[in-house]
C-alpha cells in the first residue's frame, strides 16, 4: 500500500530526516495563505499515488501569492494515469547544488533488503544504471543482525561520494534504512535528496510502500497519518462492488471469497484459488469471453460466504450467468461451494439452472457436490474436462 | 527415488492443534508420513489422532531424538518464532503453511535458515509430496483425494500455486505420468526455496527425469531458473505453465499470491516466457498441453 | 430460515434433555445446535453449514439425531 507524499514526509519528520517548510492545501485560499507563510518562492505538487505527474502537468512553481492561487486551481483537476488529486503539497523552493538518489527495497532472489545509492539523483534510475553503472551501488544487508550506519557509508562510499557529502549523507541513508525494517515497508525511496546551494542536505520527494500483511502491526502510525482502513492503496482505488466483495469476505473468518476486482464484462465469475483464478480468468478471455469480475474462493469457506459473493456478482448491472471453476479442490470442498452457489442464486430470484453456465469444481466431496447440482439441473464437469475446456463451455453459452 | 521426503522422514507439526493443523495432521498420517509429535504451547499432555503435544519442540527432540523436519501451521504473529524454535532445535527441513506473514520476518527466518544450514519450504505453500511415500503438508488434501491426483513416477513438479500443484499432478495421473516429488514452493515475494534452488535436488535425483512448473507473473524466480539451467547445463526437460496472462495490462494491481504482481518490465508473463524459452523451457498455454510436450521432451533425450 | 440442503431432526425422546442439548451444541462447528433450558434448539440459520462430520450423531444416543439430506429426496 502506497503513501501519499505527503503522507511519506510525515514519516520521515517523525524520524527527523531533514525537509524544507510546507503545507498540504485545499482551496486556492488556504495556498495563498501558506504562500505568506513560506515566504518566499514556491512549488505546487499534486499529490497523487502514480507516478507521471510531472509529465502531466501537475507540479508548478509559483513566485506570487496570487500565482500559487492560480496555480492551485490549474493543478486540482488534473487527472494523472486515471487519478484525482487527493490535495496539493505546497513547500518553499530551495536553489539546488546536486540530487541524489536512495532508495530500499526487497530483493526476492537475495532475499534480503538491497539498498540502491545513485549521486545522480532526480532522473531514472534504471537509465542511470544503465548509462553510468559507477554512480548506482546495490547494497544487501541483513535483516537479522543489527543494522549499524558503516552499510549506509559503504554505500554511499561506493559511488565515488567523499568528504563531508559522505558524512551528512549517511545518517540520512542510515535513519531511510532504519524506517525501511521498522514499518515492514516494501520501499522507502528518496528521490531526490539534495544538497542545497546553502550546503544543507534535504529531502525534496520521498515514496513509501507499506506491505498490506502489516498493517494491522502499525495501526497507530496509520492513524495518525490519517490512512483509512478502507484505503487499499493499490493502483487505482477500489470501486464500490469491490468494497461490497471486501465486506462479503469479512462475514465470517472461514475461509475465503473475496479479493473481487471489477471488470467490465457480462459473465460473473466465481472462481478460486490464488493460481486457479488467474488461470480461469486467462481461459475465459482467451475464449472470446468477457468477465465481470475476478475473485478468489478458497480455504473451504461457508456456505454464506460463497452465496453472499454470488449474489454480489449477479447484482452487478449486466452479469446474467456466472461459471462456477476451480483447480481440483483439496481442502475447499466442493458441496460447500455447490450448496453457497445454488443458494445465491435461489435468493437472487434467479434459476440456477439458467444461471450457473457451468460448475467445474473437481476434488474433495464432489460426490456429494454433483448430487445437489443435479437436483437443480445445473450442468456441471469432473476433472475429466480441462479448466481451459470448462471456460469455453460457459462462453460458449453467452453467445 | 524421490526429493526432500520420503516414507523415512520424521517429522513434527507445530501449531498441531489448531484446525487446519489437526485436518493435516490426519491428512498425513492416512497418506503414511511419519509424524512423531506435535507442539502447541500449553497443550503438553494431550493427543492428536494419537501424535502426542509438547509444549516446546525441544521437547518433543528430548522424547523422540531429533527429527528431520516441521510442519508449521500457527497463525501469521507468531510464526517467525515457531520456526526461530524449530531452527535452533537442530531442525533441518521445514514447511511453512501460514500465510500473510509481512517480507521482513520471512527473510529473517530465511536469513537464520542459511545460516543453520537448513531449508525452508513456503510460507504460504501446501507442502510436498513424494507419492506413493509420504507428504508433508496440506498438499492434496484427505488421503483418498490425495491418491487420485497423484502416483508414484519420474516428473518432478514446482508449484507456486498450492492448488494448481494439485491440478498438475492430476493431469499428468490422467495421462500416464507418475511424478517423483511434487513441491508447493509458495506464493510470497520472498520465499525460502525457489525454483532454481530446488533444481540441484532435482538434477541428483535418478528418479526424476523432467520437470513441470506451474508460474506467474511477479517477481524474479523464472529468469533465476532460466539462468540456473543455463549456467549448469541441466539434463532435465522442463515444461511451463504460465498463469495471469491478463494481468500484463495491469501494472500494480495484485491479483492471487501475495507476491503475485507486476511492478516493472521484467515481472510481466511475457518476459518471463521470452526468457523461459530462451532457455530451452516449453511453455504450455494450457495445462492439459503439458503431458504431450513433456513426453515430446522426453523423447528427444 | 429453514435449510435448503440440509435439515436435523432430534428425536422427542432426548429433545428436552439439558445434558445432551450441551454436548451437541458443543460438538457442532457451525452452530446448528442451541441448548436452551427446554432443551436442544435448531438454529434454523446455520443448517445449510452443516459439514456433515457427523460429531452431533456420535454425541446423542444412536438414532436420536438425524441428517437430512434435502437435494436427494
Amino acid at each position: 500500500m502506497r503513501f501519499y507524499e505527503y503522507e511519506a514526509k510525515a514519516l520521515f519528520r517523525k524520524h527527523r530526516l531533514p525537509l524544507g517548510g510546507g503545507e498540504v492545501v485545499n482551496s486556492a485560499e488556504a495556498a495563498r495563505a501558506a504562500f505568506e507563510k513560506i515566504g518566499g518562492p514556491v512549488v505546487l505538487k499534486s499529490q497523487v499515488l502514480s507516478g507521471g505527474r510531472m509529465k502531466a502537468g501537475a507540479v508548478k512553481f509559483a513566485d506570487t501569492a496570487d500565482e500559487a492561487a492560480a496555480h492551485f486551481d490549474a493543478i486540482l483537476p488534473i487527472v494523472v494515469k486515471g487519478e484525482k488529486a487527493r490535495s496539493i503539497l505546497m513547500e518553499e523552493k530551495s536553489p539546488v547544488d546536486q540530487e541524489y538518489f536512495v532508495a530500499i527495497t526487497w530483493d526476492g532472489r537475495a532475499k534480503q533488503p538491497v539498498l540502491v545509492f545513485s549521486d545522480m539523483g532526480g532522473i531514472d534510475i534504471e537509465e542511470v544504471a544503465e548509462k553510468h553503472p559507477d554512480h548506482v551501488s546495490k547494497t544487501h544487508f541483513s535483516s537479522i543482525l543489527p543494522l549499524t550506519p558503516r552499510i549506509a557509508k559503504e554505500a554511499i562510499g561506493a559511488t565515488g561520494v567523499q568528504g563531508s557529502a559522505l558524512n551528512r549523507l549517511t545518517p540520512i541513508v542510515f535513519e531511510l534504512m532504519n524506517i525501511f525494517l521498522e514499518y515492514d515497508l516494501t520501499l522507502a525511496e528518496i528521490n531526490p535528496l539534495a544538497r542545497l546551494e546553502s550546503g544543507q542536505f534535504i529531502v525534496l520527494d520521498g515514496h513509501i510502500d507499506m506491505e498490506a500483511e502489516a498493517r494491522g502491526e502499525h495501526k497507530a502510525l496509520l492513524e495518525e497519518l490519517g490512512i483509512g482502513e478502507d484505503e487499499t492503496r493499490q493502483a487505482r482505488p477500489p470501486t464500490e462492488f469491490e468494497l461490497a466483495g471486501a465486506r462479503v469476505n469479512a462475514v465470517d473468518h472461514r475461509g475465503v471469497a473475496g479479493n473481487v476486482v471489477e471488470f467490465d464484462g457480462n459473465l460473473g465469475l466465481v472462481i478460486g484459488a490464488g493460481g486457479g483464478s488467474l488461470t480461469l480468468f486467462d481461459a475465459v478471455r482467451k475464449h472470446g469471453g468477457k468477465p465481470a469480475n475476478y475473485c478468489e474462493i478458497g480455504g473451504n469457506p461457508s456456505v454464506g460466504k460463497a452465496k453472499e459473493l454470488t449474489k454480489l456478482i449477479l447484482s452487478k448491472p449486466g452479469v446474467e450467468k456466472i461459471a462456477v471453476m476451480m483447480n481440483v479442490v483439496s481442502n475447499t470442498r466442493v458441496d460447500i461451494v455447490a450448496r453457497g452457489v445454488v443458494k445465491g442464486c435461489l435468493e437472487a430470484g434467479k434459476d440456477p439452472a439458467e444461471t450457473i453456465a457451468i460448475f467445474r469444481i473437481p476434488g474433495a466431496w464432489e460426490e456429494e457436490g454433483f448430487k445437489i447440482l443435479e437436483k437443480y439441473g445445473v450442468e456441471y464437469c469432473d476433472r475429466s474436462v480441462s479448466m481451459y475446456d470448462a471456460a469455453g463451455r460457459a462462453v460458449a453459452k453467452m453467445a | 527415488m524421490s526429493i526432500l521426503i520420503s516414507k523415512d522422514t520424521r517429522f513434527i507439526i507445530q501449531g498441531i492443534t489448531g484446525r487446519e493443523a489437526v485436518n493435516l495432521t490426519r491428512e498425513n498420517l492416512d497418506y503414511g508420513s511419519q509424524i512423531v509429535g506435535g507442539v502447541t504451547p500449553g497443550r503438553a499432555g494431550r493427543d492428536v489422532y494419537g501424535v502426542p503435544v509438547y509444549d516446546c519442540v525441544r521437547d518433543v527432540v528430548a522424547a523422540h531424538g531429533q527429527v528431520e523436519g516441521s510442519v508449521v501451521s500457527v497463525p501469521p504473529r507468531f510464526t517467525k518464532d515457531a520456526v526461530f524454535e524449530a531452527l535452533e532445535n537442530g531442525i533441518k527441513l521445514i514447511v511453512v503453511v501460514t500465510e500473510n506473514i509481512p517480507r521482513r520476518e520471512v527473510a529473517q527466518m530465511v536469513e537464520l535458515a542459511g545460516l543453520r544450514g537448513a531449508r525452508i519450504i513456503g510460507p504460504n505453500c501446501l507442502g510436498m509430496i513424494s507419492p506413493g511415500e509420504a507428504k508433508m503438508g496440506g498438499v492434496g488434501g484427505p488421503a483418498a483425494n490425495t491418491e487420485q491426483a497423484y502416483t508414484k513416477g519420474n516428473i518432478g513438479v514446482m508449484s507456486r500455486s498450492g492448488g494448481m500443484t494439485t491440478e498438475i499432478a492430476s493431469t499428468l495421473t490422467a495421462a500416464g505420468l507418475g511424478q517423483s516429488t511434487c513441491v508447493s514452493i509458495g506464493g510470497d515475494a520472498i520465499i525460502g526455496t525457489s525454483y532454481a534452488e530446488l533444481m540441484p535436488l532435482y538434477e541428483a535425483d535418478p528418479e526424476t527425469h523432467a520437470i513441470a512448473i506451474y508460474s506467474e507473473p511477479g517477481g524474479r524466480m523464472e529468469a533465476e531458473l532460466a539462468e540456473w539451467i543455463q549456467a549448469n547445463n541441466s539434463r532435465l526437460p522442463i515444461v511451463a505453465f504460465m498463469a495471469g496472462r491478463f494481468m500484463d495490462e495491469m501494472k500494480g494491481m495484485r491479483f492471487g499470491h501475495a507476491g503475485t504482481i507486476v511492478e516493472g518490465k521484467e515481472d510481466t508473463t511475457a518476459e518471463k516466457i521470452k526468457r523461459m524459452e530462451a532457455a530451452g523451457i516449453s511453455v504450455a498455454e494450457r495445462i492439459e498441453e503439458i503431458p504431450a510436450l513433456l513426453r515430446a521432451r522426453l523423447q528427444e533425450a | 430460515m429453514a435449510g435448503v440442503f440440509i435439515d436435523v431432526k432430534v428425536s422427542a425422546e432426548i429433545a428436552g434433555d439439558a445434558d445432551i442439548a450441551r454436548k451437541l451444541e458443543e460438538v457442532c462447528p457451525v452452530g446448528i445446535f442451541a441448548a436452551k433450558e427446554a432443551g436442544v434448539e435448531i438454529v434454523d440459520d446455520n443448517l445449510d453449514e452443516c459439514t456433515l462430520c457427523d460429531l452431533c450423531l456420535e454425541a446423542a444416543p444412536k438414532g436420536s439425531v438425524e441428517i437430512v439430506k434435502l437435494y436427494e429426496a
